[in-house]
């Protein structure tokens, strides 16, 4: 029994000495019923269905993009990558085009199945498939900003989730918006807005990945 | 006459250099961080006094509007205190000055805590004027944003172990965000302005009167001079704890040991 208040006692100490790390799981907590609470807004009726499939394909781009650098990392690939002299801006972009392909396509092609399971009919989706093939590319770019900073850290997903998807929820509110026909153009100023975060994020976010696994080298 | 550019630019890089310096910080900022304790204590404390109990009651909200005063001005300051942090961040990856790491570790639990202030006033003042603690409308959103990247940038320094590696990647996320907090703002107006009933935000704003802008600015200085205050006193901490191992810091440790001995 002394064994146990022991263990009680320094376990709950470490977490008292670190206490963001224990948070993180409540702030996920807060996070995903401030994502819920944004695309019910946004989505209206169409919560489940349209709503449901952009938070679902939210999450699973935030968790696959925690194996995005991990590889390369561990093997020195990636420094290799970076102290050779050629630019790194397309290196990155390369490196993201293909884990889309793997890992976001897929989710973009299934998604009218899931509308299907929710909605009883497929009818509507392709505003869906629009909306999450311009909408899931700016995804994985963001997400690979967060990604590169926190590669060979090791403290799983829910830091990334954390970090990165408040980041996110430009892109959450406008395809949602898109997705379900919101305001009085029917989604095309949504549709435009995704578009162009996708194209901001295409300029911007490799340059943020280069310099964040720069840093993850340095030291 | 053709000196006077020169010399200013002499003296701005001059104490550009110097405020990278810990030592000369933690020389000078000593009678800072008690002048804005006294000054922005004092603000609080009569401009409070003044919103409490002086100011005459909302035609509309009744006395439940005074919780305003301590309310707005720890919005204001809280997202002044990340713009802060991201040109500090942007500072630190330019020029890798150490002290502008130390301010980001520094200022991001107070503005952390100044947004959680501000959330928690919020849902207390919406409870009996809007008549729920919580609206998904523009500005209850972009603040609940605002806390989970003040919470980004200290969960990810305590998850990195080497410390300047942590201070880069912080840096790195604080400008990151500051780049993505006017689209979140953006994108946040674009949903809400379109579906908020305007019926909700009944007195929520009325154009605000002067008797009420006099207390709520004091406050709003006094709030600013606090965070400061706060934010030196951590930062101090903070430089004793990297430094311990210069001479200056083991020189003072022991001037203030002997201090505090009879």
């Amino acid at each position: 029994m002394r064994l146990f208040w022991t263990q009680l006692r320094r376990d709950l100490l470490i977490t008292a000495r670190g206490p963001a790390e224990a948070a993180n799981p409540l702030v996920f907590f807060v996070l995903c019923a401030a994502v819920f609470g944004v695309v019910a807004q946004t989505a209206g009726e169409r919560l489940v269905g349209h709503g449901v499939v952009w938070v679902l394909a939210l999450f699973a781009n935030v968790l696959a993009a925690e194996s995005l650098f991990w590889r390369d990392y561990e093997d020195g690939t990636l420094e290799q990558m970076l102290i050779h002299a050629r630019p790194f801006f397309p290196v990155a972009l390369g490196k993201l085009a293909a884990h889309w392909l793997a890992c976001g396509l897929p989710i973009v092609v299934l998604s009218p199945l899931a509308s299907f399971v929710f909605l009883g009919s497929a009818a509507d989706a392709w505003m869906l498939v629009v909306s999450l093939l311009v909408g899931t590319p700016a995804l994985t770019l963001i997400g690979a900003v967060g990604a590169a900073l926190t590669v060979g850290v090791g403290r799983g997903g829910v830091l990334l989730a954390v970090l990165v998807t408040p980041l996110q929820l430009p892109v959450l509110i406008f395809g949602v918006g898109v997705a379900a026909g919101h305001g009085a153009d029917g989604g095309a100023f949504a549709l435009f807005a995704l578009a162009a975060m996708l194209a901001a994020s295409i300029t911007l976010a490799p340059f943020a990945v280069g310099k964040a696994l720069a840093i993850s080298q340095e030291y | 006459m053709a000196t006077s550019p020169r010399r200013t630019r002499g003296w701005l890089r001059e104490t550009f250099h110097k405020a990278g310096s810990p030592r000369w910080f933690f020389a000078g900022s000593r009678a800072w961080m008690f002048g804005l304790y006294v000054f922005g204590g004092a603000l609080v404390l009569v401009g409070s006094v003044w919103g409490l109990a002086f100011v005459p009651p909302d035609r509309l909200q009744g006395d439940s509007f005074r919780i305003m005063f301590v309310h707005v001005p720890a919005v204001h300051v809280a997202q002044s205190v990340y713009l802060a942090i991201a040109v500090a961040g942007l500072v630190f990856l330019v020029w890798r000055m150490k002290m502008a790491d130390m301010f980001i570790a520094a200022a991001a639990p107070v503005g952390l805590a100044l947004t959680a202030a501000a959330l928690a006033t919020g849902i207390i003042w919406g409870m009996p004027t809007w008549g729920t603690g919580w609206v998904w409308d523009a500005r209850t959103v972009s603040t609940l944003v605002l806390l989970l990247l003040f919470f980004g940038l200290v969960a990810l320094r305590q998850a990195i172990a080497r410390s300047e590696r942590a201070a880069l990647a912080v840096s790195l996320l604080a400008v990151v965000g500051v780049v993505n907090l006017p689209i979140i703002k953006y994108s946040v107006e674009w949903f809400t302005t379109l579906h908020q009933p305007p019926s909700i935000r009944l007195g929520q704003r009325p154009a605000i009167a002067s008797v009420f802008l006099w207390p709520l600015g004091l406050n709003a200085l006094g709030y600013y001079c606090l965070a400061g205050a706060a934010v030196i006193a951590a930062l101090r901490t903070r430089i004793v704890e990297r430094e311990a191992g210069a001479d200056w810091v083991r020189q003072w440790l022991a001037g203030a040991a002997r201090a505090k001995a009879p």
